[in-house]
């Protein structure tokens, strides 16, 4: 069962964009997954958790930053609406990691949405991944590492951009990434990043990806 | 709501039970198809076939309700099937930033605003809205974003967009204010007409043309379109048309010239859309309903009928 505010957020998501999600390289399941995504829109979190099958959405978590998501109206968004776990991006408290909340969240068994940039581009391909991916995938083997592409959000909502234009954006899932024994982090994550630009291909076949 | 179902006539009733009666027969035809063994080809054009009529199930079901609840509830109907189509028709257009305001506006300041002008019948304003007003204000406000690279090609193709899935389109709920004389209450039934009109062609064109097609009209723009598929499934639609003058205020002469027209009108709206939708590098408009790519790819041929039949009713019977 959804809550209401969660129904209504996708309501509005998929109104706007559409968000239909395309499993090139994948199916959805209950797996334990991070799905890792370019990042251009602050529509980006919640068109892909919209273009989830509703079973999947429960224990599917996007990564939000607290110094845009974390108060008021957003907020209320951002926890009652699509459960996200709130992270520093700016490390306000020296010496606590700011991966912690989602290393809570792994070993709850929850899926994350992450965005390795760290931050939104003004293009469609994402600039070069910061370490966060790399420590996870390091650390908790197990989970699935899906690479995800949104593909008009620049479009619909861009860095700096008030209203929203309403342009149909379709979510791709490409083939899991794999890190490999003994491979370092700048190879995993060039690797990881040409995954997700892979997907930019709008014929990007099954196996492109991995 | 109450007061609004007794102003619906009776034959409205009739038809709702009659289409659900024809859609029955085809869902169990289908089914009864789907049992029997079949090669690749086929069993894909079973699931395309069923894919179809269940699309028609629902459109049948919100068009039920829309009319049992009155003009106000089809006219958000229609205003948000304007909204998707013109949501399909800007991703395949590119744009740049500097329409990023006037997009904005014409989703949701144009859009709106026409179905409201609509709603209040009055037609000298909601005739002028989009091709004076829209037409002129939208791409000024994109100059004075001074990005003039493609500017004229950019504001064309929006205005294009406006014009085809909000003008044009308003026209289908503009029929429910029409006052014919001795017609009280019954507009929502040249809606219908209008409706069952373009979608029989639809269908009969691409059924005449999956037996009989040979000739192809346009085998870049539409290769589905064939000189067999538009005569046959023209003259059957046209035929079906005017045997429905019984819930017009046409005689059915009249009934049968003008259901003639509304096919030629659709058929050029499909063949139209198809060329715009190529020219943009897409094969369909989108992927909304199951078994009939996007919204527009169902809409194109009520785009170019709605205005003409609208036309014919307002200057001849009202």
């Amino acid at each position: 069962m959804m809550r209401p505010s969660s129904a209504l957020l996708v309501g509005v998501v998929k109104l706007l964009v559409g968000a239909y999600a395309r499993w090139i390289g994948t199916a959805p399941g209950p797996a334990q997954r991070i799905y890792f995504a370019n990042h251009t829109s602050h529509m980006d979190t919640l068109a892909i958790w919209s273009s989830l099958p509703r079973g999947l959405r429960a224990h599917t978590r996007p990564i939000a930053a607290r110094d845009y998501w974390g108060t008021g109206l957003r907020k209320y968004i951002a926890t009652r609406g699509f459960g996200a776990v709130l992270i520093d991006r700016a490390r306000e408290n020296a010496g606590v990691d700011p991966l912690e909340p989602l290393r809570v969240a792994l070993r709850q068994g929850d899926s994350l949405i992450i965005f390795p940039e760290g931050t939104r581009g003004s293009t469609a391909l994402p600039a070069r991944f910061r370490s966060g991916l790399f420590r996870l995938a390091t650390e908790f083997p197990a989970v699935e590492l899906i690479p995800v592409y949104l593909d008009t959000l620049h479009r619909s909502l861009p860095k700096g951009a008030l209203l929203p234009v309403p342009v149909v954006c379709t979510v791709r899932f490409g083939a899991p990434v794999v890190l490999a024994g003994g491979e370092s982090k700048e190879t995993f994550l060039d690797r990881a990043r040409q995954a997700v630009v892979a997907l930019a291909d709008p014929n990007s076949n099954p196996g492109a990806a991995s | 709501m109450i007061d609004h179902l007794r102003t619906i006539s009776v034959e409205f009733f009739w038809l709702f039970g009659a289409l659900v009666v024809l859609l029955g027969v085809a869902s169990g035809v289908a089914a009864l198809l789907s049992r029997r063994p079949a090669n690749e080809k086929q069993a894909v054009s079973r699931v395309n076939l069923t894919e179809r009529i269940n699309a028609w199930w629902v459109m049948v079901g919100i068009l039920a309700v829309a009319f049992l609840t009155g003009p106000t509830m089809t006219l958000i109907l229609f205003a948000l099937a304007s909204f998707f189509a013109l949501r399909e028709f800007i991703t395949l257009t590119p744009s740049r930033p500097g329409d990023r305001l006037p997009l904005s506006l014409a989703f949701f300041l144009v859009l709106p605003l026409q179905f409201v002008l609509i709603g209040t019948a009055r037609y000298g304003v909601f005739s002028i809205f989009i091709p004076v007003y829209a037409f002129l204000l939208l791409p000024s406000i994109a100059a004075l974003r001074s990005d003039i690279d493609d500017f004229l090609s950019r504001s064309a193709k929006q205005q294009w967009g406006l014009m085809v899935t909000v003008y044009c389109l308003s026209h289908a709920p503009a029929l429910l204010m029409l006052e014919i004389p001795g017609q009280a209450g019954r507009s929502a039934l040249l809606l219908f007409y209008l409706l069952l009109v373009v979608q029989m062609s639809d269908v009969m064109q691409y059924v005449f043309g999956k037996l009989f097609g040979r000739t192809k009209i346009a085998p870049v723009v539409s290769p589905s379109k064939t000189v067999e598929g538009f005569v046959g499934g023209g003259l059957a639609a046209t035929a079906i048309g005017s045997a429905m003058y019984w819930i017009t205020p046409f005689t059915w002469v009249e009934s049968a010239a003008i259901s003639a027209v509304i096919v030629l009108m659709g058929f050029l709206g499909g063949l139209t859309l198809s060329a715009v939708k190529r020219s943009l590098g897409a094969k369909d408009w989108g992927v909304m309903i199951e078994g009939h790519g996007g919204m527009l790819d169902r809409t194109d041929s009520i785009c170019f009928a709605a205005p003409v039949f609208f036309h014919i009713v307002r200057f001849f019977y009202t």
